[in-house]
């Protein structure tokens, strides 16, 4: 509350001017937004060719199918799912959380000026863009039908343009480890006095674990795409086994980053949630601890199970059997997180608010996404269900019913803080309510056709599974409905919402709401914070009465 | 091999989660998913039900409510780790046994080799030699697949056999199962492959064992004229060639040599008395010969050619005669 008196009048949004004021900051707010809406646009396309994708799949299909009987051509189709799939894996859900909110939230979370070091953290954006045109540049000049996974032999055989997407991806993996490096660097150099390990926001050790990964699994993938490339323009054998090549060795190097990759994408939602159901509920969380630490754990876990992607490839059963048994020890900790958020909310004092809501749908969700995983990790039952659309339920569960959720309601959460608006807590639950209902109806059907065999990457298929897919279909028109409220209820704050005047309207402990103004200054605080207790020590605790654990 | 793969519109066989079964044995999956799925299902109903009644009843009534400092509890916490745990080596092992035996195909198995290409599969079943584009089985017979794949990588898979692996360029893998139930079973393509993914669909044909005997025949003799597929047996599967010379020298090997036998009056011994008889050398005497052939004698040759009876259907047997007929000027 120290700075709650300052002048209103200045803040990180108006301290300077202009469109290159933005553009070339190093002020890692800044650098946040500006993540935000460049994300947010690519959401929205890869959105738009989801929503394609579900179109197509929702005609009849019979076996006397002819070919104006689909809406787009097979290839089409091919190109619409990889640019659905490159999109949003490599755009969106990997820089999502922890390059918006933890950009914006890590340096005011330790009581810090900024992150280490904020050019880079600028160099960092500027990659991302690069990298993005790249991608993009794909979808307008040649496609890309590789799936984002971009298997050998066929992405080295295909014509369609594979080198410009690689060379996308690789210079967005420098941005992801160049983010990483920094924030690695933030944590242990820049935490306020007072800040112990203990201490910091467990969306700040999220953040930690997630950069750890980062900068340890993405330069495998920057090689790997670059093999691939090597392959394609010199002909020289590396995982083209025609060439004498190995075309396994291709999928070993692909998991090895993108199984820690998925662990990228959901770490920092379980740090999110940490940080709303502990505000909204006013209670400490219970095990602060084993949460922290089951992060930790999840990482260094979570290299050694890549090969769970794998168990029908052709890789040797013997191997196949101790991935199994890895993955299930990184679902144990898994496990505890979820038990301890829901322990959390005992004996809270629980307010239904936008982030709460979806605080609940992510729970419920995530939760579907994480038992449906066990079927996977099974050597057995993951042969019937390899590269199905329980596959793709799975991890549209955790991904977006995990990820995006959490995303979502992070930002309803510090949008006071972001924008000093308020805005409409009406919209905002319903919005939840119709992301929920159609996020179930799209992804749900689609574990039971996977389950009866429907597989994946498919634009055409038998038609027992007709009825599945035209509920998924009709489900993905009212996740969208659901996603455009969300957007409309934030354009409606941003023009229209009243000014936030409190600088700490959900009443949290943590510095991020405790030590900002309304509006966080250019430079966050005034005086540097000071920190003398845990973030989740709320005033109306009932202390124990014998204290002095922490 | 039609150039088209042709779903076929099925009805559903199977229960709400899982299709029908038709090869049990082979990993023998469906147990334990169904142990995963009702213990998932208790799990949702507990987490998700505490969430609920927490959230309702804990839910804020006014303002600047107080609340415990609850911290943890080391009991709980270690409760619900050791118990996930204990069921997450039980499922371990369980897929790992099912795996085993997915694994380890029986030693009498028949075997067919596969191949994936873009965007069709062929079978060649290795004790005919036929090459069929649906994969005809017998029921109730093991089948070792070995499979590779001619361009990229497709994935095989059986969803009412419980099977499925990646078929690779350049190198084997290798798949097994026994059918309990004659039907059709789609074989769907799942490691994509690029545009017509989707459409490698053809079937596994689980039939009777004569019916798969007919069909391995049809299909040796698929594309061939008649004279040609007799050719193809006569030096093949009938091992005719080692005993009758077909060439315009009229060779003398075990038996008598057929070159331009045709049509011709022919001098033969009927057993027991050894009574010489002339008979015309026709389609009739060709079958018979083929399938008694001990009926009569040849004079200057030893009675030991074996019978073909039930080893050659008629198609083959017309076949015979049609390539018999074929040999002269
Ligand atoms: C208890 C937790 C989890 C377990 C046991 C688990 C297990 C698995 C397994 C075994 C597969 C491979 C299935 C196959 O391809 O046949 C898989 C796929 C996948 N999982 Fe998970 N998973 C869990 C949680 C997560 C989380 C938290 C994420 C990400 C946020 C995630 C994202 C994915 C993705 C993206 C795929 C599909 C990759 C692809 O094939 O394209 N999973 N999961
Ligand atoms: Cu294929």
């Amino acid at each position: 509350m120290l700075t709650s008196h300052h002048d209103a009048g200045s803040n990180y949004l108006n301290a300077k001017k202009g469109f290159m004021s933005w553009l070339f900051t190093v002020d890692h707010k800044r650098i946040g937004i500006m993540y935000f809406v460049s994300i947010g646009v690519f959401f929205l396309v890869a959105g738009l060719f989801a929503l394609l994708l579900r179109a197509e799949l929702m005609q009849v299909r019979i076996p006397d199918a002819t070919a104006t009987s689909y809406m787009i051509s097979a290839d089409h189709y091919n190109e619409a799912f990889t640019f659905h799939g490159a999109i949003m894996v490599f755009l969106v859900i990997i820089p999502s959380i922890p390059a918006t909110l933890g950009n914006f939230l890590l340096p005011l979370m330790i009581g810090a000026k900024d992150v280490a070091f904020p050019k880079l953290n600028l160099i960092s954006y500027h990659l991302y863009i690069v990298g993005a045109l790249f991608l993009v540049y794909t979808v307008a000049f040649g496609g890309l039908d590789t799936g984002w996974t971009f298997y050998t032999p066929y992405s080295t055989q295909t014509s369609t343009s594979v080198i410009a997407a690689v060379f996308g991806a690789f210079i967005l993996g420098f941005a992801s480890i160049l983010t990483g490096v920094n924030f690695i660097v933030t944590v242990h150099k820049m935490r306020a006095p007072g800040m112990t390990w203990v201490r910091m926001p467990l969306f700040v050790w999220a953040i930690y674990a997630t950069s750890v990964i980062q900068v340890l699994a993405t330069p495998v993938v920057g090689v790997t795409l670059i093999l691939v490339a090597i392959e394609r323009l010199l002909g020289i054998g590396i995982f083209d086994s025609t060439l004498g090549g190995d075309p396994i060795l291709f999928q070993n190097f692909f998991w090895f980053y993108s199984h820690p990759a998925v662990y990228i994408m959901i770490l920092p939602a379980f740090g999110l949630v940490s940080e709303m159901i502990t505000a909204h509920s006013r209670k400490s969380i219970f095990g602060y601890k084993a949460v922290a630490i089951s992060s930790i754990g999840i990482a260094v876990i979570g290299f050694f199970v890549w090969g769970h992607h794998m168990f029908t490839s052709g890789q040797s059963a013997l191997a196949s059997v101790f991935f199994s048994l890895l993955t299930y020890g990184v679902a144990v900790p898994t496990a505890i997180k979820v038990f301890s958020w829901v322990a959390t909310l005992y004996k809270g004092s629980i307010s239904f608010t936008t982030p709460m809501c979806y605080t609940f749908v992510f729970l419920f969700l995530f939760l579907i996404g994480g038992l449906t995983g066990i079927f996977l990790g099974a050597l057995s039952t993951d042969v019937h269900l390899h590269n199905t659309y329980f596959v793709v339920a799975h991890f549209h569960y955790v991904m977006m019913g995990g990820t995006i959720i959490a995303w979502i309601g992070a930002v309803f959460h510090w949008w006071p803080k972001m924008t000093g608006k308020k805005y409409s807590e009406t919209w905002g639950i319903i919005s939840s309510v119709v992301v929920f209902i159609g996020f179930n109806l799209t992804f749900f059907p689609q574990f039971v056709m996977g389950t009866r065999g429907m597989p994946r990457r498919y634009y055409d298929y038998l038609p027992e599974y007709y009825n599945f897919h035209l509920l998924s279909s009709i489900g993905s028109f009212v996740l969208a409905i659901g996603l455009f409220i969300v957007l409309f209820t934030w354009l409606h704050s941003i023009f229209y919402g009243e000014k936030e005047t409190r600088s700490n309207p959900w009443r949290a402990k943590s510095i991020d709401w405790t030590d900002t103004a309304v509006v966080p200054i250019e430079h966050n605080f005034e005086k540097q914070p000071i920190s003398s207790h845990g973030p989740y020590e709320f005033d109306e605790l009932v202390k124990p009465a014998k204290a002095g654990e922490h | 091999m039609s150039a088209t793969a042709m779903p076929e519109s099925t009805s559903w066989q199977g229960s709400f989660w899982l299709p029908q079964n038709a090869s049990p044995l082979t990993g023998g999956q469906d147990a334990l998913f169904y142990f995963i799925y009702y213990l998932s299902v208790f799990f949702f109903i507990v987490v998700v039900g505490f969430m609920v009644y927490f959230a309702w009843k804990y839910r804020k009534k006014k303002e600047g409510e107080k609340t415990p400092d609850i911290h943890g509890n080391t009991k709980l916490e270690i409760i619900w780790s050791v118990i996930p745990g204990i069921l997450f080596i039980v499922i371990f092992i369980w897929g790992f046994r099912d795996w085993v035996s997915l694994n380890q195909p029986p030693q009498d198995a028949m075997e067919v080799r596969v191949t994936g290409r873009k965007w069709d599969w062929s079978f060649l079943d290795v004790k005919t030699g036929a090459e069929t584009s649906d994969l005809f089985v017998p029921v109730n017979k093991a089948v070792l697949l070995t499979m590779s794949s001619a361009d990229v990588i497709h994935g095989f898979y059986v969803p009412d056999f419980r099977i499925n692996r990646d078929v690779l360029p350049t190198m084997y893998t290798k798949l097994w199962f026994k059918a309990e139930k004659e039907g059709n079973y789609p074989i769907l393509c799942t490691q994509y492959c690029g545009t017509k993914h989707s459409q490698m669909v053809r079937y596994v044909r689980v039939v009777s064992e004569e019916e798969y005997q007919k069909q391995m025949i049809a299909a040796q003799g698929a594309g061939l004229t008649p004279a040609q597929l007799g050719k193809k047996i006569f030096e093949g599967k009938g091992a005719c060639a080692s005993c009758h010379s077909v060439t315009k020298e009229r060779t003398r090997l075990v038996g008598p040599p057929l070159y331009g036998a045709y049509g011709t009056d022919h001098k033969i011994l009927i057993p027991p008395s050894n009574k010489e008889e002339t008979i015309k050398f026709d389609d009739n005497y060709i079958r018979k010969s083929i399938l008694e052939p001990n009926y009569r004698g040849v004079p200057g040759y030893a009675l030991i050619m074996p019978s073909y009876q039930g080893q050659l259907n008629d198609k083959e047997l017309s076949a015979l005669a049609e390539y018999i007929k074929s040999l002269k000027e």
